[in-house]
């Protein structure tokens, strides 16, 4: 473990019990993701992309084997802590964007900094800049049901990015949006991994999609069939 | 934006909704609140009958006589403060189907024992002087427009003057308050011995006695002491606390606790299971969002914070609405209906309310809040 890795996944596990059976995820499977990685993860479905994903963002632990987060391991935290850990230092970005309905993109994008100690004034300003990067300032007090799809996508964006999180977690990003639409919200994702310096992994069925990445692992049956990031 | 901005903003996301949840809890405290004003104004007569104060009756029934010479014998009664005797007249007023709530009294010692029939030194002095004299209480004077210096026939159905006539002739010397909001002034008292000296029959007798005694320890004492005293006489006596006489007075009518608990009960049990379900489906619709909060990091116990608080800040809202709707229903009520008891949106009513609100919002919110503490953000997403 060096002090450029962000996480490293040793010999980590997953099993389910459905009805009388036991189904294995992933048994032992090792993983290193890099400071300023843009990481596409492709396989086919039922392969482990969204348990992966999980249990990268700390919505789901692993039933063996040990995960670490900048040096800190973090699979034995408890649900508050993991609840904690999370505000600080995910940002998750959700195939249909998940906004609060009742909310305009100001009051989504400022969600997560509800879970902060910043001030009123800090969080508008916080909120603002982060609707300017996804260009949608003049946008801030629609509604979801008032924007686009693409537009929705960027306002996740934005509340994704709003608290400064080490890590950006997409899940099907573009899966719910037309091809020049996708192409928008990945070089955003782009422009946040190579200007902003923010880790990305992104889970995708898309292969255009995969090819903004810096690095693309495909997954089989709960094993890395490319081992170029495997550690 | 604060927790209870979206707090709000959940509650108002369906306004039609709302309306329904709102409209249902509005309801149910309105009849709360004007049933319960009714059932305190019933219990008043109870829950204000002084400790000290007995009401000796015939023992066979309220209704039969005592002789007045009763009075004298009691008032040497160790115990006894004062003593007073009291006649029902059965009178009305122009329409006999408007009857008055009217006795006949020995005035001095009537205002001695009965202290929460309020009147100025003025209106006391001149009814006592006026042989012909009458006083009313505050609501009946106001039902029939009666003011001080009026002179009205009054009739009985019950007794006759010598000449044959059932109709008295009056002069109201006072309009009497009462010492308390809650103290009933809707009857009307003149003297015994006008009384006494013009009615055809039943001379010389009484409908009941009012006893003030010097300590209600004594209570006990001196009605054994009366009631041995007119024992083995043809007239037996039974003497009871003033408040244990109002019960029973109250209960001939029925069991009206009973009847109005069951109907409040029943509206509020309806009401809990609709806003309760409301509140089940409209956080179940949510599931996804409260997945969607709890990745982001909010703390299961914060979102369990804010799912009561909306349901208790529907009941807050609703019940609050209902209450005032009562408060305005029961002032209506004892405007134009001055013969009814006055009803009165008294602080325990209040109270008790606001308990019945924070209840209704705590059971109607406890299932959904208890459901997304425990919600599992891999399952609530797969639902999706």
């Amino acid at each position: 473990m060096t002090d450029d890795h962000l996480f490293d996944l040793k010999g980590v596990s997953k099993r389910f019990i459905k009805g009388k059976e036991a189904i294995s995820i992933f048994d032992g499977l090792d993983m290193t993701i890099k400071k300023g990685d843009f990481l596409a993860i492709m396989g086919p479905s039922g392969s482990g992309k969204t348990t992966l994903l999980n249990m990268l963002g700390g919505v789901d632990q692993p039933t063996g084997g040990e995960v670490w987060f900048d040096g800190k391991r973090i699979d034995k935290l408890s649900e508050g802590q993991m609840a904690n850990w999370r505000a600080g230092n995910i940002g998750f970005i959700f195939q249909f964007y998940n906004l609060m309905p009742m909310l305009n993109a100001a009051r989504n994008v400022e969600l997560p900094l509800l879970l902060t100690n910043l001030s009123a004034a800090q969080r508008k300003k916080s909120v603002t800049a982060a609707l300017e990067l996804v260009g949608l300032a003049d946008r801030a007090s629609h509604l979801p049901k008032e924007m686009s799809g693409g537009q929705m996508q960027r306002v996740a964006i934005a509340r994704a990015i709003v608290s400064d999180p080490k890590l950006l977690l997409c899940d099907e990003p573009t899966g719910d949006l037309d091809r020049n639409t996708a192409d928008e919200i990945l070089e955003m994702l782009q422009l946040l991994n190579k200007e902003f310096g923010k880790t990305i992994v992104m889970v995708t069925h898309d292969p255009s999609a995969a090819k903004y990445a810096t690095h693309t692992l495909h997954l089989d049956k709960g094993q890395f069939v490319e081992k170029d990031l495997v550690a | 934006m604060t927790d209870f901005y979206i707090v709000w903003k959940n509650l108002t996301r369906k306004p039609l909704r709302l309306f329904l949840t709102l409209f249902a809890t509005f309801i149910a405290f309105t009849i709360y609140g004007t049933i319960t004003a009714f059932q305190v104004a019933w219990d008043s007569g109870v829950n204000l009958a002084a400790d000290d104060r007995l009401v000796t009756v015939n023992k066979i029934n309220f209704t039969q006589p005592l002789p007045v010479s009763y009075v004298n014998k009691v008032r040497a009664v160790k115990g006894v403060a004062a003593v007073t005797q009291m006649n029902w007249f059965g009178g009305y007023f122009q329409d006999p189907r408007k009857q008055l709530v009217m006795m006949a009294v020995d005035a001095p010692s009537f205002l001695e024992v009965y202290d929460q029939v309020v009147l100025t030194p003025k209106e006391q002095e001149a009814w006592i002087q006026d042989r012909q004299g009458l006083i009313a209480g505050e609501a009946v004077a106001r039902t029939y427009g009666w003011k001080v210096g009026d002179h009205i026939p009054v009739n009985s159905n019950i007794f006759s003057q010598k000449d044959g006539r059932t109709a008295w002739d009056f002069t109201i010397d006072g309009i009497f308050k009462g010492k308390t909001p809650q103290t009933d002034t809707n009857s009307v008292y003149f003297h015994y011995k006008y009384f006494n000296e013009t009615k055809s029959f039943g001379k010389d007798y009484i409908g009941f006695l009012g006893i003030r005694t010097t300590d209600p320890k004594l209570n006990e004492q001196v009605i054994k002491t009366v009631d041995d005293m007119f024992a083995n006489t043809p007239f037996e006596t039974q003497t009871v606390p003033e408040k244990v006489f109002n019960k029973g007075f109250i209960e001939q009518i029925g069991n009206i606790r009973l009847i109005l608990t069951s109907v409040v009960g029943a509206a509020f049990f309806i009401i809990l299971v609709i806003v309760g379900n409301s509140m089940v489906l409209a956080i179940r619709e949510r599931t996804g969002e409260i997945a969607v909060m709890k990745t982001l990091g909010f703390q299961s116990g914060r979102l369990f914070r804010m799912i009561l608080s909306e349901s208790m800040m529907l009941a807050l809202l609703g019940g609050g609405l209902g209450l005032s709707a009562a408060t305005g229903l029961t002032w209506l009520i004892t405007s134009k209906m001055p013969q009814m008891p006055p009803l009165l949106m008294t602080h325990s009513i209040v109270l008790q309310s606001l308990g019945f609100m924070l209840a209704m919002g705590l059971l109607t919110g406890i299932i959904p809040a208890v459901n997304a503490l425990r919600l599992n953000i891999i399952t609530a997403f797969s639902r999706q």
